[in-house]
């Protein structure tokens, strides 16, 4: 038996799990086996403090990792499948174990929606990807398409031209959604041009990607057809929470109610990060949920066996 | 060198590259070549179910490694556009790919599906 199971491998997990281990709480971190954490897919993230230079998501994974382990963290790599209330906590099934705990930290993020037009699923791995750091250095001198004018997107559109001949962003607006840094940057670059309020409608090619068409958002029956080979989607996130319908409060589109101290609508269940109903999704705001949901979970079980681990307002 | 490197049954994912792929086809009845790259988050991830699938399936069937990055004919002559992306060769043919990590009980499945 543990005393808290983190679900979830992302900056907001990695951190409550510095935060438990380092206050000796037997601590279980179940990271997914083959969903790693969308931050691991970032090119660069300049914006989470300390970092001067910028670092890859990759990395910063990579040393938060590090340092959960210096603390103790023990870390199973398995894909959940179910989460039960049982009389003494909570148990979780993951790739065929069963582990127990008395609180739950739930972090498992969100995943890259997807347009759902004709040719998407067909064509994904042939033209159609999600990962721009992945497979943007297989479209050198290629022209290449990139769905969506947030922070992601642009970004994305900044790092693909290293390798594109030319990169089309298609946005549904008018203007980008995109932090000012990063509008700026797109808008000055060469390589960059802009479809405003343009939605796709089908993606084409037979075994590989030959093009898309583009309809007007103001104006259905103006289509637009554009030869591309890439097609790279970035229009927004659905959370990984759907193991846990009617066990904790969930919004419409799925993200986990919390209140300020990250406890969800079940005793002993807290959530922290992307997959959490909060205003700003950025590493360094999943950090600070992930270090108050383990200290609402400590604080949880000390209620439970009557003890106390120690003092927490200390560095 | 070739004969050295493609040994009867083996119980580890082989490396292959532009030069001697064909030669591990055509040795392989049964083939499976992880196309993967250094900056490829999710490859890091499959490379271990890889290697266990290997040893597991020994005699069945091979696995091989492929690095896209120094291996750019490879990538172009079979149009891989997203990685990780595994090539399945049966008899000297290619029958299929699988594109994307997944875990070892899925792409198992998977690669059955080619049997």
């Amino acid at each position: 038996m543990y005393d808290t199971i983190i679900i979830g491998s992302g900056p907001a997990g990695l951190t409550a799990g510095i935060y438990a281990s380092r206050a000796n709480m037997k601590t279980l971190m179940i990271a997914s086996a083959f969903n790693p954490s969308l931050i691991t897919t970032t090119d660069m993230v300049e914006n989470y403090p300390g970092f001067p230079d910028g670092i890859t998501g990759f990395e910063l994974i990579d040393l938060f990792t590090k340092q959960a382990k210096k603390f103790g963290l023990e870390i199973v790599e398995k894909d959940v499948s179910t989460v039960t209330k049982t009389a003494e906590g909570w148990e979780v099934s993951a790739g065929g174990e069963t582990y127990r705990s008395l609180a739950l930290i739930i972090a498992t993020g969100t995943e890259y929606a997807h347009l759902n037009v004709p040719g998407e699923e067909e064509l994904t791995g042939r033209g159609v990807s999600y990962c721009a750091t992945c497979d943007g250095p297989f479209y050198r001198d290629s022209r290449v398409v990139v769905v969506g004018g947030g922070d992601t997107a642009v970004q994305e559109a900044l790092f693909l031209t290293r390798f594109a001949s030319e990169v089309i962003i298609i946005h549904r607006r008018d203007r980008l959604r995109a932090t000012a840094i990063l509008q700026e940057r797109a808008s000055a670059h060469e390589k960059i041009r802009f479809e405003w309020n343009a939605v796709v409608e089908k993606i084409t090619g037979d075994t590989a990607v030959k093009g898309i068409v583009l309809q007007d958002v103001n104006d259905p029956d103006r289509k637009k057809t554009l030869e591309v080979e890439g097609v790279f989607v970035f229009t927004g996130y659905i959370p990984n929470t759907s193991f846990l319908k009617g066990i904790v409060d969930l919004d419409d589109v799925g993200y986990i109610r919390v209140d300020e101290n990250m406890s969800t609508s079940a005793p002993g269940v807290f959530a922290c990060g992307d997959c959490t109903k909060k205003l700003l999704r950025q590493v360094v705001t999943a950090c600070g949920d992930g270090a108050t949901a383990a200290f609402a979970a400590e604080q949880y079980i000390s209620d439970l066996k009557g003890t106390s681990y120690g003092s927490w307002n200390k560095p | 060198m070739a004969e050295e490197k493609f040994v009867d049954n083996p119980d580890t994912a082989l490396t292959v590259n532009d030069d001697d792929i064909d030669a591990a086809i055509a040795k392989y009845p049964f083939l499976v070549v992880d196309c993967w790259a250094e900056w490829c988050g999710p490859c890091k991830m499959l490379g271990p179910i890889i290697e266990s699938l290997a040893g597991k399936l020994q005699g069945e069937i091979v696995f091989a490694k492929l690095d896209v990055e120094s291996n750019p004919q490879t990538s172009s002559k079979y149009g891989i556009r997203s990685i990780p992306n595994l090539l399945v060769f049966k008899n000297g043919q290619k029958v299929g790919d699988i594109v994307g990590a997944m875990p070892e009980d899925k792409l198992m499945e998977r690669i059955n599906g080619f049997k």
